[in-house]
């Protein structure tokens, strides 16, 4: 929100330096987002006199001008300028000056004749009309008052103030305005408010109720309307210190009566609109939501068609206004307007904002009524507006006035006690400062004793409850009185992480150890990818409103996000890469219930890697964290791995993972020019193999006795299922089956390959017998030859 | 046979003498007093000895084996301590020379900083909650005092799943959720994921915050002051200040935006904290009565405060890193930056 100085002044006596008003400001909760010094740049340009004009001798389009610059003496200036007389008052940039955007002008040369200076425009001065008259014309400003020769032009027309531009926090829709920052400014510099005036003289005779009706259809949006009609309306420019007061924040002068609207709406902090009465249909103004399908064209000349979820104002048979977002073409105040009526309002500002969203409308107006308008401010802005009518002698007013519903608005009172108020703190401010502060801030405040009554100005629709209070009380008192405590009331609690947070650590740190880094990447991702890597859309969870299409779903796999990640590495010449993340993945459940999230962890690397560098991180994974023994490798089905090269983890008969090099086709669509590896585990799986208590295990005190076995097969067949052949086969007393050599070669014939296996038996109960273990060895070859045709060797 | 025994340990002092390696060594061992050595041999030969002269015989050849073998040992110290100066020499390295690379890897700053934080609370008693990313519009706003009309809904751009599932916009819903299931006293941390539909080199659209909530009796402004003091002290150093200034948030009140002193200038003013001396790093306050009683906790009894810290930020102040979006483009040049500093 933007707040000049020289309108602040207006109601505040400031007299502390801009940069000290900053800091006061910041310290109790408006921090200054920008200050601009306007004619700060501005110098060396003064008031001259145009003594003579003649043509240059050598260019048709320049003029020589002698000028008279006061005390700087009478110089020569070469220009282009068309709209300039001998004896005009024209301001002069001099030798060395510099203009209001920071430009330096120089002395110089034009085409053989000499220029000491410049005209200056009034953009050159960085003003308009509304500041100065004659200011936006196309050409030189030409001075219309008798100011004194070489007096500095920025001190003559008054070009200094001081703009703040100020974060309003959401809480406080009250300082939106001038006035509301003039009583922040008030109070932190304990200063007096002076209000602006708010009387005016009406006509006796003259009743808004005998010239139209105004019916409020839609109370619950628009908990008040006040109405007040004006006649004998003259439209015609405002004066110079309205339009300049507008200029300063930004807005153009159009008439006196929008400007007045727009004045109120700066100062007060209340939208206002003004209707032709002429066009008031039936003069007749009903607040009503509009019906489905009705049209407005609003004053930009923009059509919109309604539904019953806007609220318009409308005349006895069509919407004259769209309410709080813009007034209608058909009501607009035109040169010959008459007779208007004045409306200030308060409209919910949740329907404003639906309203303003759906139809892509926005006004300075929608913009303040989202953030909040209290009910009380309308009648401040009516008698303001009316004020200002008067004051610029521009129309006649009516004596009384439509304020719908009829109310009474009651100040909140908030009792509580100075104990509570400090117990929020933890200080012992005093009540006698509390009471000061609260008045500053112009609540109602009554102590007695620890019993704290204060009143609540009815513009302060935020306070609440004795925390309301303390903060205001904060802010003013200054939060450099909090003296840190370490919780010193409080009661004293274990903390720390419980055992399934501490197993997330203890895995990546795992990762970490085995020179995988951790990646961080988007939790949605395209639908594209689901096609991609063969992940099925089945309660896919979107996103009604994405950022566009590539971050539209949430995901399903970490996979897709992995593989990206190592592409993105691989195209920056990255030349080997181990990277992991652990994080979540989402379905969407049953209607309006939440969608479930549940962890994954997947890994990914390229480089020096293959198919064995990635099964030895993950069998050192279970070795270290599972207890669960019987894990065992299958071929994975997996659609986004490669069939041959990679395996699926089952853990106690339960799938709890996959691994291996990444499917060829998904290489080729990603553009990968090197062997990427890619697993994905199911975290809640992985983890509930974790934990589970160690039980002690019998130690046998007899002999063991070891056998070594090799075997023909064909190349195809997998090593862990003929060591699940022996392990069913062998019998209980089986306690080891190992590979230790694959051989191919001479001595086995083609597409055969030769495994050799170390079997260790032992028995709790005795000294195993050798025959037994012959007998075990003998089924152990038959098992492997019915179900593989191994044959020993 | 005393001559045979003197001409022997000559021969042996002599060949010792001129032994180079502990190879020839090991050989001319062997040959003097392996099992058919010389010295062996003329033990062999007592059986040839008159009985009476064996007692003699015998304690000579021992002294002899003695001598011989004391020979060797001394002349083995030599040779292995010759030979193992030449492997010195032999063996030299460049220790100038790069070591091979260990390659471990590290977590990713972002996790780095959330486990800083954590620790620091954690040592003040502080558990740690996750959860939900995907919230009931309930949690996310209406038991924070954010109703559906508010304006704050404004200042959080919000990912919708439905009309009433978000991607959650803070981690404060996870205040609600403790608070809902446990009574005070409360102390809980509760980091994670969050979403705001924003995209620029200061927003990304998923980022990560660190929510925390103290509910106890008694529980004040100066105790939020207290234990964010001590906090910053061990995330950035022990100089750094914090400073409370006035702002809002619809679930506490008082609310403050907490300030910390430079980590470049320490308070003198630089281009990081755009000369102020000062850089915004979370937004705190008093638990706002009406998100207790939403959670069914009595605010007459207990009081709490809150706090929510932005990762990414927090992230880029300690490190530098001036872009939010390379802390997800996951290069891996960038992310072995981290180690375990």
């Amino acid at each position: 929100m933007k707040l000049p100085l020289s309108w602040l002044k207006d109601y505040v006596d400031v007299d502390v330096t801009p940069e000290v008003l900053e800091e006061k400001l910041f310290s109790c909760g408006f921090e200054v987002e920008e200050t601009v010094y306007v004619g700060k740049n501005i110098d060396k340009i003064v008031v001259c006199r145009i003594e003579k004009i003649e043509k240059h001798p050598n260019a048709d389009k320049l003029n020589v001008c002698q000028i008279d610059a006061g005390k700087w003496g009478k110089l020569q200036i070469v220009t282009s300028a068309k709209n300039i007389s001998e004896n005009d008052l024209v301001p002069v940039a001099l030798d060395g000056a510099t203009l209001a955007n920071g430009d330096r002008i120089f002395n110089g040369e034009l085409r053989g004749v000499k220029s000491n200076g410049m005209f200056c425009s009034g953009e050159e001065l960085g003003i308009t009309d509304d500041f100065y008259d004659g200011a936006s014309v196309n050409g030189i400003l030409i001075l219309h008052e008798d100011y004194p020769l070489g007096e500095e032009v920025k001190k003559v027309l008054g070009i200094v103030d001081v703009v703040f531009d100020i974060s309003v926090t959401a809480n406080r829709p009250d300082c939106q305005c001038i006035l509301g920052m003039a009583r922040e400014v008030a109070a932190v510099l304990n200063k007096p408010l002076k209000m602006p005036a708010l009387t005016y003289s009406a006509d006796k005779n003259l009743k808004t109720t005998d010239k139209i009706l105004v019916e409020n259809k839609a109370v619950d949006l628009c908990p008040r309307y006040i109405g007040h009609y004006v006649a004998d309306i003259k439209v015609e420019k405002s004066p110079k210190w309205i339009t300049r007061r507008l200029a300063s924040v930004g807005i153009r002068g159009i008439n006196n009566i929008v400007d007045i609207t727009n004045f109120v709406l700066t100062e007060i902090g209340q939208p206002m609109h003004a209707f032709d009465y002429k066009n008031i249909g039936g003069s007749h103004i009903v607040i009503r939501r509009a019906e489905n399908g009705e049209k407005i064209v609003t004053l930009d000349k923009k059509e919109f068609t309604l539904s019953d979820k806007n609220l318009v104002i409308c005349d006895e048979n069509k919407p004259v206004a769209l309410a709080g977002v813009m007034g209608g073409l058909n009501s607009e105040i035109e040169n010959d307007t008459k007779e208007i009526v004045f409306e200030a309002a308060k409209f919910m500002r949740d329907n404003i904002r639906k309203t303003s969203r759906a139809l892509g409308q926005r006004s300075d107006s929608s913009a303040r009524y989202e953030k909040g308008i209290d009910a009380y401010t309308a009648q401040v802005a009516m008698d303001r507006a009316l004020h200002l009518v008067e004051q610029l002698g521009c129309g006649r007013i009516a004596c009384d006035r439509y304020d719908l519903p009829k109310q009474e608005l009651k100040e909140k009172v908030i009792e509580t006690t100075v104990s509570k108020v400090n117990r929020v703190l933890g200080i012992e401010v005093p009540a006698k400062t509390i009471q000061d502060i609260l008045t500053r801030l112009h609540f109602g405040c009554e102590v007695k004793g620890d019993a704290l009554k204060v009143v609540v100005p009815l513009y302060r629709e935020d306070m609440e409850s004795y925390q309301d209070i303390a903060e205001e009380v904060i802010r003013e008192y200054g939060y450099s009185h909090i003296a840190p405590t370490l919780l010193k009331s409080a009661a004293i609690t274990n903390g720390g992480l419980s055992d399934a947070q501490k197993d997330a650590e203890n895995i990546k740190d795992f990762f970490c150890r085995c020179g995988f880094n951790e990646i961080i990447t988007y939790s949605f991702v395209s639908e594209k990818e689901f096609d991609l890597y063969s992940i099925s859309k089945e309660n896919l969870v979107k996103i009604l409103n994405p950022l566009g299409e590539e971050v539209s779903v949430m995901r399903k796999s970490l996979v897709p996000s992995m593989v990206n990640t190592m592409a993105k590495n691989i195209n920056r010449k990255n030349a080997a890469a181990r990277l992991f993340e652990l994080a979540f993945v989402y379905e969407s459940a049953d209607k309006d219930a939440l969608p479930v999230q549940t962890h994954r962890l997947c890994f990914g690397a390229y480089g020096e890697e293959d198919f064995f560098t990635v099964k030895g991180v993950v069998q050192e994974m279970l070795n270290e964290f599972s207890y669960q023994s019987e894990i065992v490798y299958k071929r994975s089905k997996k659609p986004y791995l490669h069939p041959t090269v990679s395996a699926d983890v089952y853990a106690g008969g339960k799938l709890i993972g996959s691994f291996g090099a990444l499917h060829p086709a998904i290489k080729e669509s990603c553009d990968l020019d090197k062997k990427v590896y890619v697993g994905e585990f199911d975290y809640e799986a992985l983890t509930a193999t974790f934990n589970k208590k160690v039980y002690y295990e019998a130690v046998s005190k007899y002999p063991t006795i070891e056998r070594d076995l090799a075997v023909t097969v064909d190349e195809s067949v997998l090593c862990g299922d003929l060591i699940e052949t022996i392990k069913k086969a062998a019998g209980k007393e089986l306690k080891k089956a190992e590979l230790f050599d694959i051989y191919r070669g001479d001595q086995v014939a083609s597409g055969k390959k030769s495994m050799a296996f170390n079997l260790v038996y032992s028995s709790l109960e005795r000294t195993l017998t050798v025959e037994e273990i012959d007998k075990s060895i003998q089924t152990v070859l038959k098992a492997l030859k019915d179900a593989y045709g191994a044959e020993l060797r | 046979m005393q001559d045979k025994v003197n001409s022997l340990l000559e021969n042996a002092k002599k060949e010792v003498a001129a032994l180079q390696s502990s190879r020839d060594l090991a050989d001319l061992k062997v040959k003097y007093l392996g099992k058919t050595g010389e010295v062996t041999a003329l033990l062999k030969g007592m059986k040839d000895i008159p009985p009476q002269m064996r007692a003699e015989f015998g304690k000579t050849v021992n002294v002899l084996k003695e001598q011989v073998t004391a020979l060797f040992d001394e002349r083995e110290t030599a040779i292995k301590k010759e030979e193992m100066q030449k492997s010195f020499e032999k063996d030299a390295v460049d220790i100038t020379l790069d070591g091979k690379k260990v390659s471990f890897g590290n977590l990713h700053p972002l996790n780095i900083v959330r486990n800083k934080v954590i620790n620091a609370f954690v040592g003040m008693g502080f558990e740690v909650y996750e959860g939900p990313e995907l919230e009931l519009d309930y949690y996310c706003f209406q038991a924070l005092n954010i109703p559906k009309d508010h304006p704050a809904r404004d200042m959080q751009d919000t990912f919708y799943i439905s009309d009433n599932v978000v991607l959650r916009t803070h981690t404060s819903p996870g205040q609600v959720r403790v608070m809902e299931k446990k009574k005070p006293p409360i102390k809980i941390l509760s980091p994670g994921r969050v979403y705001r539909a924003d995209d620029d080199a200061s927003h990304s659209p998923m980022f990560h915050q660190i929510e925390g909530l103290v509910v106890d009796k008694g529980i004040t402004l100066c105790d939020l002051k207290g234990i964010l003091d001590e906090f910053v002290q061990i995330m950035f150093d022990k100089d750094t200040k914090t400073r409370l200034r006035p702002s809002y948030f619809p679930f506490t009140e008082p609310s403050v935006e907490v300030d910390v002193t430079c980590s470049e200038c320490h308070g003198k003013g630089c281009k990081l904290c755009k000369g102020t001396g000062w850089i915004e790093i979370l937004g705190a306050g008093i638990v706002n009565k009406k998100v207790l009683e939403n959670c069914g906790i009595d605010s007459d009894e207990y009081s709490g405060l809150a706090f929510g810290l932005g990762i990414e930020r927090t992230t880029m102040i300690k490190y530098g890193v001036p872009d939010i979006r390379t802390l997800f483009e996951n290069d891996v040049r960038f992310l072995k930056q981290f180690g375990r500093k």
